[in-house]
């Protein structure tokens, strides 16, 4: 026994130290990750994001070199908080909580501390910078606008948050990312790929050379350029065109779906989202809830298409062969459907035929036409429905697979909707309770970029390719087979040509004839829509939208184009002014009708816009 | 003569384990210290160059250990304690202070550490006086005379102050058992190291509740024996009485420099980043090492020398990391094997004297084993005490080699005089 003691006690210890270690080294691989955090520091060595060019080659987006001011938590030391927050130009308030919030994220991790310093400023700090511990400064490349619109069309770098880090391991607290428009869209095509350098560090934190001698390091791989379909001569003056106006202009080529210009208004300069006074602009943005110019109207917005509609209605009734071109139909001022009181109408000579209506918009030539699409069928459901599907042919009433991350569906009803709305089969619904439809009214709803859409397939007399906004990305030829393909509409080609000729008429004789453009021939179609909104819960007219839709020329168009402007009562006031001026400008690059544009450039709608707001009883439309 | 028919008969198998677990240690230096910006392999400046020379001198004093006749030692044991205890009592006067503790000589740009070699000293005696005739250490008389001869390196070397290094003579239990010491001193012996290092670790509180806790679990176990709830009482009182005067001379007796430096030995002064700094940061470079470690002169950790005095008492962290989990069970086998082959020497010795030597050098390199292995593991306190063979440092490399040799050639003897 006394022999044995010391033999046990040994063994029993060598048999617990290797079950120790078992648990350390084989067990538990926490560790593993423990080791690597504590002793390997890694750089990101940013790329250049991809250039964008307009589609004449025209330089929009560059690069400018900027300097974010980084931190990890756990190395900060002691310092002079006073003096180094004077330096960095913020408040002591600030800056503690900003060292709390990037500890609760992680302590280890690097955070940002002052985003996108300017050279100037890069230049001051970075003599002082070492002696504050745990602070380091790091390179990143900004973007560098060459205009000042287009905002809503290229979107602006953001920096990551959380949950786009948890979805998305490429991205680390303080990257930037594309958050809106092509940025966002195109954001991998951009960025290109960061390049990684490991650091291995001592336990003073310091460098000691590359981590197993750089074999995982990478090299950053510069972004692709890209060049957009944006006409950047056009969308320059569309934008100028709707200084103090809310609304959309949307322009493309009917030939090939491309872009040409995209604007919303009011918009802002993009510019305005580089730099220190980011967040503070951003938050300027962000909270201007009233003209709203973060809100894309062409893409978000959802408006009745009012009169536009009726050339969809004319084809429908074509092809649904309840009408011809020929027949005429009376206007008394007004078409009675049975309802409270009758649908009005605009003076013009009556009876009208299809041209004629179109040129003139007579609404109750429409809602005829409209009725006997519907009653085509036994029940309203089943016409309601076949209507839809030809509306759907034409990329309305859902989303539109447009290469841009912001829209809406708009909305085309069905049957579904009717029944539910008028609590079918409990209550019955027939085509008159759905007629405002027939004038682009009640219940129909679609975005500006619908609109254009709508217009380019009638310019092209049925069909069209997806809108898009990338022409290519440079050094590769590729596009998207989405926008290659083409789309037909359930409408014959030969009906395209009496609406054609009515829209061309718009111009000619119609509610439009004072626009005309010396040596174009457009094809357009006015719209006005009837607008409600809720003051103190009491539900008020305002203004009318101006809406227009065009293409030109007449044959072989090379620009369609929806104009929408909100509250600018009629549709040749203002959006069929603006409408005229972006296809002159487009076509002949130079504008002869001054006149006009002296009207666009100097009118403002500012005043229109405040009355819901401040607190008087106004009048509309006048 | 005698030497020659000597070498023949020396244990080759101990030999090779020690020569294993040196090597194996100084390379384990040499990846610890490279990290240092290294201008030539031969500087030295640099740790590994010393350490290969303190290995080479070791060979020059293996000769002269060996050369020696065996009855040498025991014949001399009493004066090699004495002069042991002057040295220690020495550094009083011309001792040089690092770290607090005043437990080094300065000889020229070299340290010496005497308390690594009064180790060897109080062994030898201790081997003398139980080796004796007249001794029977089942008597009381005889146990107070060996605690003494025990108790005296201990009270100077805890004066120095070096706590970590008095720890150690606790080893000394274990021989004395093994020559007929009643248990109950082997379970004292433990209660008193354990308490100690818990009062100065964890404070008094933790201890007295240690010890009710166990006292009380003990207790209800045996309850049948109803009489020995006094006998408890008292034997907790007397621990919670021990863990209060360590905490009173700890606190009121010592002044700042030495409880600076029971703070060092204990981890708690270099625990710049809370406590348990070194421990965690040991685990985290052991645990990171995996099945088959990282590759030699490869541990992250190693390189970034995040385990602080990682080539003296943490070295074994970087055979962790570096060599991984096979690594490390091939040291620890090593010496689980050296200690074994060591006591099963012990027990062919002719001689008492021969025996309990070889018991004591089995028990000191043993606990050290376990302290220090504990402590790297995560499993025991930091207390700042050398690996044998493995760590850094001349004076300690040296104070196991002679431990060692002396039985090696107390061992070879028995033949050469057959």
């Amino acid at each position: 026994m006394r022999k044995l003691l010391l033999v046990a006690i040994i063994v029993i210890t060598g048999v617990v130290f290797i079950t120790r270690l078992f648990y350390l080294q084989v067990y538990n691989t926490s560790f593993q990750k423990l080791s690597e955090n504590n002793a390997v520091k890694v750089l990101y060595d940013y790329p250049q994001r991809g250039y964008i060019f307009d589609r004449n080659g025209i330089l929009i987006v560059s690069n400018q070199p900027s300097y974010d001011v980084m931190f990890i938590p756990k190395e900060v030391k002691t310092l002079d908080t006073l003096e180094f927050c004077d330096l960095l130009k913020i408040t002591k308030e600030d800056f503690i909580s900003i060292l709390k919030k990037a500890h609760k994220y992680s302590p280890r991790l690097p955070s940002v501390l002052i985003p996108q310093l300017t050279k100037s400023e890069y230049a001051y700090l970075s003599e002082k910078m070492h002696k504050y511990q745990g602070f380091y400064i790091q390179k990143r490349s900004l973007r560098d606008y060459q205009v000042s619109h287009s905002s809503n069309v290229l979107g602006y770098i953001a920096e990551v948050n959380k949950t786009i880090i948890k979805k998305n391991p490429y991205y680390h607290m303080g990257d930037l990312i594309g958050s809106a428009g092509v940025e966002q869209q195109y954001e991998k095509v951009l960025r290109g790929i960061k390049g990684v350098k490991y650091i291995q560090k001592d336990h003073f934190n310091r460098d000691i050379g590359a981590y197993k001698k750089g074999v995982f390091d990478t090299l950053p791989i510069k972004g692709r350029d890209i060049m957009l379909t944006i006409d950047e001569t056009l969308q320059k003056y569309g934008e100028e065109l709707m200084i103090n106006k809310r609304g959309g202009i949307v322009a493309i080529e009917p030939a090939t779906g491309e872009i040409l210009a995209l604007i919303t208004a009011p918009n802002y300069d993009p510019a305005l989202l580089v730099g220190r006074e980011r967040s503070k602009n951003f938050t300027k943005l962000w909270y201007d809830t009233i003209s709203r110019p973060l809100f894309d109207r062409v893409l978000q917005g959802e408006y009745p298409p009012g009169s536009t509609f009726k050339t969809l209605i004319a084809l429908i009734g074509l092809q649904e062969k309840i009408i011809d071109t020929k027949e005429r139909i009376y206007c008394n001022g007004s078409y009675n459907y049975g309802g409270k009181k009758p649908l009005s109408c605009h003076q013009h000579i009556s009876p009208l035929s299809m041209v004629g209506a179109i040129a003139k918009s007579c609404n109750s030539y429409f809602c005829t036409v409209y009725r006997r699409i519907i009653e085509k069928y036994s029940t309203p459901q089943e016409g309601i429905d076949n209507f839809r599907r030809h509306l759907e042919s034409f990329g309305l009433g859902n989303y539109m697979g447009y290469d841009l991350p912001a829209g809406r569906p708009g909305l085309i009803p069905d049957s579904k909707f009717y029944n539910r709305w008028y609590e079918y089969p409990k209550y019955k619904w027939y085509a008159t309770a759905t007629i405002s439809n027939a004038i682009g009214q009640g219940e129909i709803v679609l975005t500006p970029m619908q609109m254009v859409n709508f217009t380019a397939a009638i310019a092209n007399r049925g069909w069209y390719y997806k809108p898009h906004i990338l022409k290519n990305v440079i050094g590769t030829d590729t596009i998207s087979k989405l926008y290659t393909e083409r789309y037909n509409t359930t409408i014959d080609k030969k009906y395209f040509e009496p609406v054609v000729q009515g829209m061309f008429d718009v111009y000619n004789k119609g509610t439009a004839s004072f626009l005309q453009i010396p040596g174009i021939e457009i094809c357009g179609k006015t719209g006005t829509s009837e607008n409600y909104i809720k003051i103190n819960g009491k539900r008020m007219q305002l203004t009318d939208h101006s809406i227009f839709v065009a293409f030109a020329p007449k044959d072989n168009p090379t620009i369609a184009i929806a104009v929408f402007i909100e509250n600018g009562y009629w549709g040749s006031r203002w959006a069929g002014r603006i409408a005229g001026l972006m296809i002159e400008k487009y076509i002949k690059g130079e504008i002869s009708r001054k006149d006009m544009e002296a009207f666009v450039l100097n009118g403002s709608l500012e005043e229109e816009y405040a009355k819901p707001y401040n607190g008087e009883p106004f009048n509309i439309n006048y | 003569m005698a030497i020659r028919r000597g070498i023949e008969k020396f244990d080759w198998y101990t030999i090779l384990l020690y020569v294993a677990l040196v090597v194996i240690g100084w390379v384990n230096i040499y990846s610890v210290s490279l990290s240092d910006i290294s201008t030539s392999f031969l500087d030295f400046d640099q740790v590994y160059v010393k350490q290969l020379l303190w290995i080479s001198l070791c060979l020059v004093l293996i000769i002269f250990i060996l050369g020696f006749d065996a009855k040498f030692y025991e014949r001399f044991s009493s004066i090699i304690y004495i002069i042991s205890l002057l040295s220690l009592l020495g550094l009083f006067v011309f001792g040089k202070n690092v770290n607090g503790a005043t437990s080094w000589y300065a000889v020229g740009a070299f340290s010496i550490q005497p308390s690594e070699f009064a180790k060897i000293a109080t062994a030898l005696a201790l081997s003398k006086y139980v080796g004796d005739l007249h001794t029977n250490i089942g008597e009381f008389k005889y146990q107070l005379r060996s605690f003494l001869i025990i108790a005296l390196p201990v009270l100077f070397i805890i004066l120095q102050p070096d706590p970590g290094s008095a720890l150690i003579y606790i080893a000394f239990i274990f021989p004395l058992y093994r020559e007929g010491l009643h248990f109950i001193y082997l379970l004292l012996g433990f209660i008193i190291a354990a308490l100690f290092i818990i009062t100065l670790a964890f404070g008094v509180g933790w201890a007295a509740i240690s010890v009710i806790l166990i006292a009380g679990f003990l207790y209800f176990k045996n309850r049948k024996k109803r009489s020995n709830l006094f006998k408890y009482s008292i034997i907790v009182l007397a621990c919670i009485g021990f863990s209060f005067s360590v905490n009173y001379i700890f606190n009121q007796v010592f002044e700042q420099r030495h409880r600076d430096r029971f703070n060092i030995v204990l981890g708690k002064e270099v625990d710049i980043k809370g406590i348990g700094y070194n421990t965690n940061q040991s685990e985290i470079a052991i645990g990171s090492g995996g099945w088959i470690g990282k590759g030699w002169t490869q541990g992250t950790q190693t390189k970034g020398n995040f385990v602080p005095e990682q080539h003296t008492d943490f070295i074994f962290s970087t055979v962790g990391e570096e060599w991984g989990f096979l690594g490390s069970i091939a040291v620890i086998i090593l010496f689980i094997a050296l200690l074994i082959r060591i006591l099963q020497l012990a027990e062919r010795q002719k001689t008492q004297f021969s025996r309990f030597y070889g018991y004591c050098v089995a028990s000191v390199i043993f606990i050290h084993f376990f302290i220090n292995i504990g402590m790297v593991t995560g499993l025991f306190p930091t207390v700042g005490i050398p690996l044998p063979f493995f760590s850094y440092g001349g004076s300690s490399l040296w104070g196991f080699t002679i431990l060692l040799f002396i039985f090696i050639r107390l061992d070879a003897s028995n033949f050469i005089n057959r």
